[in-house]
C-alpha cells in the first residue's frame, strides 16, 4: 500500500548565464511513502532531497514524471492543490523564521483552520492540536509569542500548526537541525509518538543519518538528484552496498567501545547539479574506482559510461554496477 | 600552554547575566581539548574571553594565561601581537568572518603583513603554501567568498587561523554547519595540521560524538560551569553526570541498537543564566535528582582516574 508516491520526478530549473543550460536538481526519482511509515530521505546539500520533498508538496510542479496521493496523481490547479495539502502538511527547519513574530501561538496555530474553512469549534481544534504537539495544558500557550517560547517549544507550535487540519502526511525538511542537542530528541519521539497514536506518515529529510537510525522505518541516500541506495534503515546503515553510502557511513563517529572504523573520507565537493557527470554520476568520487575495485571486476568502464537505471520506490535497491 | 583560573564572564545589561560562572582549564602544546555544551552554556562566552575578544559590557574575572602570559592583563598592543600569531580563532559561520568584497588571497595576506611574519616578498609564495595545506588550488586565491562553497570557506577560515603559525588555535563550531563529509574533510584537517605541528587544539561544539572521535580530552559545560571533565572517549562512553549521559543520548550512534527507534531527550529547557535555579542549575530536568539537589550546589569532584564530575551522586565512593 502506497499513500504518497513519486514516480519518475524530475526537477529542473534553468542556469543563469548559460544558454539552455538546465540544473537537474531530482533527475528521475521513484519513492514511496507507505501510510504509518516514517520514511528518512538524507543526502549532502545539493543533492535535490528538499527539491524532491517541495516536489512532493507540490511546491513546485516537476517537468518529469508524477505525483501521486492515495493513487491519484496530483492536479495542479488551486482547488485541488489545496484539498491536497490538508492532508500532506510541510514542517520546516528553522521554526523561529516559520513563526510571525507578531501572532499568537494560538493564531500561528489556527492559520490552517481558517485558510480551509475550518470554523467550527476553532479553540477546541487549536487545544487539541497544541496538546498532541506536547504542549500541554494548550491553553497555557494560546496567547504567547514566539519570543516568549523556548526553540523546542517553538518547533512544537510548528508541528502543531500542520497537526490542526489533521493530515495524513507530515514533511519535515531538516525538524531537529536547529535545536539544541538535549530538545531533538524529544521533538524526534514526538514524530515516533505521532506515528504510533494517530499512524501519521512522515517523509523526514535531513542530512543527519542518526536521525534516521533514531526514528525512521526506511531511508533513502540521494546524490545529485538521484536516490542511490533505499532500504530498511537497520540495512543500508549496517550494511550499506553503496560507495557513496559507505563513505557516508564510515565518517559517523564511533559506538563507544566499537571497533574504530576506517573513515572513507571522499575529496571534494559533491559536483554541480548543472553539469552531472555521466555514466555513474558518483564515478568521479568513487572509492572503489580510486582503489582499482571496479576496474579488477571489469566494470570501471561501466562505470564511466553507463547510466544506472532509476530505483524503485519500496524496495531495497542500490544504483551501483558493482552491486548486481 | 594554555591554563584557565577561575574565569568569569559577566554580562551587564538589564542586570548582570553571568555567563560563565568559574571554569579552569589546561591545555599542552600538541593536546586536543574539546568543549560541549548547548547554546546558552557559556561554551562560545568562554572562547572569546580567551583572547579577549568580548564587548566591553562583559566582565572578565580570573587568570587566563597563555604560554605563562597572561592574557587578561595584558596591554593592548601585546593584545594585537598575540591574536593570530600565538593564537587564533575559527569561528562557526565562515561567510559572515570573510570580508565578501576582498579577494581571498588578499584576506590571508593581511594578517601575514600586519604581524610580519614572512617578509613582504615572500607573502604570494606563503598564501599558496596555506592554501595547499588546506587542499585548495593556489588559483583560489582570485576568488571572491562567494564563488566558495560553505567548505571552501571554512577551509580558507582554517588557512587564516595557520597563517602566523600559532601555538594554539580555537575552532568554535567550525564544523557544525558542514556536511557530514565535509566535516570529515574539515576534521581530518584539523587534527592532521595541529598533531603536525604541535599546535593546541580547543574545539567547541555541541556534538559530544564528533569530540569524543576528535580530542584527547572533554570538558562538558551547563549553565556557565563545567560539569565533567575527562578523556573524550571515556567521558562519552561511561558518562557520569546526568548531564553528559543526555547529551551523550542525544547523537546517536548509528548501529547501537538502544537508540533504534528510540529518540532521547532531555525534558525541559536549557535555563536562563540570567535566572538560574537554585542549587545544582541541572536539577529541574534531571531524573536522578534528590532533595538535597535543589538546595545543594556541587563543585567537579574526582569521580575516577583523571575524571572529574559536578554531581552529588559522585564524590560518595571517589570522596
Amino acid at each position: 500500500m502506497t499513500l504518497l508516491s513519486a514516480q519518475g520526478v524530475g526537477v529542473h530549473f534553468p542556469v543563469r548565464g548559460r544558454r539552455g543550460g538546465t540544473a537537474r536538481a531530482v533527475d528521475g526519482v521513484d519513492l514511496d511513502l507507505a501510510p504509518g511509515e516514517i520514511l528518512a530521505l538524507a543526502g549532502e546539500s545539493g543533492c535535490g532531497k528538499t527539491t524532491l520533498a517541495r516536489a512532493m508538496l507540490g511546491l513546485v510542479r516537476p517537468n518529469a514524471g508524477t505525483i501521486s496521493y492515495d493513487g491519484d496523481p496530483l492536479r495542479y490547479d488551486a482547488a485541488s492543490l489545496k484539498r491536497y495539502r490538508r492532508q500532506v502538511q510541510l514542517v520546516l527547519q528553522d521554526p523561529t523564521g516559520a513563526l510571525n513574530p507578531r501572532h499568537t501561538v494560538y493564531e500561528a496555530v489556527a492559520e490552517g483552520l481558517r485558510i480551509h474553512g475550518h470554523t467550527d469549534d476553532e479553540p477546541g481544534r487549536v487545544a487539541q492540536a497544541l496538546s498532541r504537539a506536547g504542549l500541554r495544558p494548550p491553553e497555557r500557550f494560546f496567547l504567547r509569542y514566539p519570543h516568549e517560547l523556548s526553540g523546542g517549544q517553538r518547533q512544537r507550535v510548528v508541528i502543531a500548526g500542520a497537526l490542526a487540519l489533521d493530515p495524513k502526511v507530515i514533511i519535515a525538511d531538516e525538524p531537529v537541525a536547529s535545536l539544541d542537542a538535549s530538545v531533538r530528541g524529544e521533538i524526534l519521539a514526538l514524530l515516533l509518538r505521532l506515528r504510533d497514536e494517530f499512524g501519521l506518515s512522515a517523509l523526514v529529510v535531513t542530512h543527519d543519518l542518526g536521525l534516521a537510525w533514531n526514528i525512521a522505518d526506511r531511508l533513502a541516500i540521494m546524490y545529485l538528484g538521484r536516490v542511490v541506495e533505499v532500504g530498511p534503515v537497520a540495512e543500508v546503515l549496517r550494511e550499506p552496498r553503496h560507495p557513496y553510502t559507505q563513505a557516508l557511513v564510515s565518517v559517523l563517529p564511533n559506538a563507544p567501545g566499537d571497533e574504530p572504523r576506517q573513515p572513507i573520507v571522499l575529496s571534494g565537493e559533491p559536483p554541480d547539479v548543472s553539469r552531472i557527470p555521466g555514466g555513474c554520476r558518483f564515478h568521479p568520487r568513487c572509492p572503489k574506482i580510486a582503489d582499482g575495485t571496479a576496474e579488477a571486476a571489469g566494470l570501471a568502464g561501466a562505470c564511466r559510461t553507463e547510466d544506472l537505471p532509476v530505483l524503485g520506490g519500496a524496495d531495497s535497491a542500490v544504483a551501483c554496477h558493482l552491486v548486481r | 600552554m594554555l591554563s584557565v583560573r577561575d574565569l568569569r564572564v559577566t554580562y551587564h545589561g538589564h542586570g548582570a547575566v553571568p555567563a560563565v560562572r568559574g571554569v579552569d582549564l589546561e591545555v599542552a602544546g600538541g593536546q586536543r581539548l574539546g568543549i560541549a555544551g548547548e547554546s546558552g552554556c557559556g561554551k562560545s562566552s568562554l572562547a572569546m574571553a580567551l583572547l579577549r575578544l568580548l564587548p566591553r559590557s562583559a566582565e572578565v574575572s580570573g587568570e587566563v594565561r597563555l604560554d605563562g602570559e597572561d592574557v587578561l592583563g595584558m596591554s593592548f598592543g601585546r593584545l594585537r601581537a598575540v591574536r593570530w600569531a600565538a593564537a587564533s580563532i575559527v569561528f562557526q559561520g565562515a561567510m559572515h568572518s570573510l570580508n565578501p568584497v576582498h579577494r581571498i588571497g588578499r584576506q590571508i595576506t593581511e594578517p601575514l603583513l600586519l604581524h610580519r611574519t614572512v617578509p613582504p616578498d615572500q607573502v604570494q609564495t606563503r598564501v599558496e603554501e596555506l592554501l595547499a595545506q588546506v587542499g585548495l588550488p593556489a588559483w583560489r586565491a582570485n576568488s571572491f567568498p562567494h564563488e566558495l562553497s560553505g567548505g571552501q570557506r571554512q577551509r580558507v577560515m582554517i588557512a587564516m587561523a595557520l597563517a602566523c603559525e600559532p601555538n594554539l588555535v580555537i575552532a568554535d563550531e567550525a564544523t557544525t554547519a558542514l556536511d557530514v563529509m565535509i566535516q570529515a574533510q574539515v576534521l581530518e584537517l584539523i587534527t592532521r595540521l595541529a598533531r603536525d605541528r604541535g599546535i593546541a587544539l580547543v574545539m567547541i561544539s555541541h556534538d559530544l560524538s564528533v569530540l569524543s572521535s576528535t580530542c584527547d580530552r572533554v570538558a562538558v559545560m551547563y549553565a556557565g560551569r563545567v560539569v565533567e571533565e575527562g578523556p573524550a572517549h571515556e567521558v562519552f562512553a561511561t558518562p557520569r553526570h546526568p548531564y553528559t549521559a543526555a547529551l551523550a543520548g542525544a547523537f546517536p550512534t548509528v548501529g547501537d541498537e538502544a537508540s533504534r527507534l528510540r529518540p532521547r531527550g532531555l525534558g525541559g529547557d536549557p535555563p536562563d543564566p540570567a535566572h538560574l535555579p537554585p542549587g545544582c542549575p541541572f536539577q529541574p530536568r534531571c531524573d536522578q535528582a534528590v532533595e538535597q539537589c535543589g538546595s545543594t550546589d556541587v563543585a567537579l569532584r574526582a569521580a575516577a582516574a583523571d575524571r572529574r564530575a559536578a554531581c552529588v551522586h559522585i564524590g560518595g565512593e571517589a570522596g
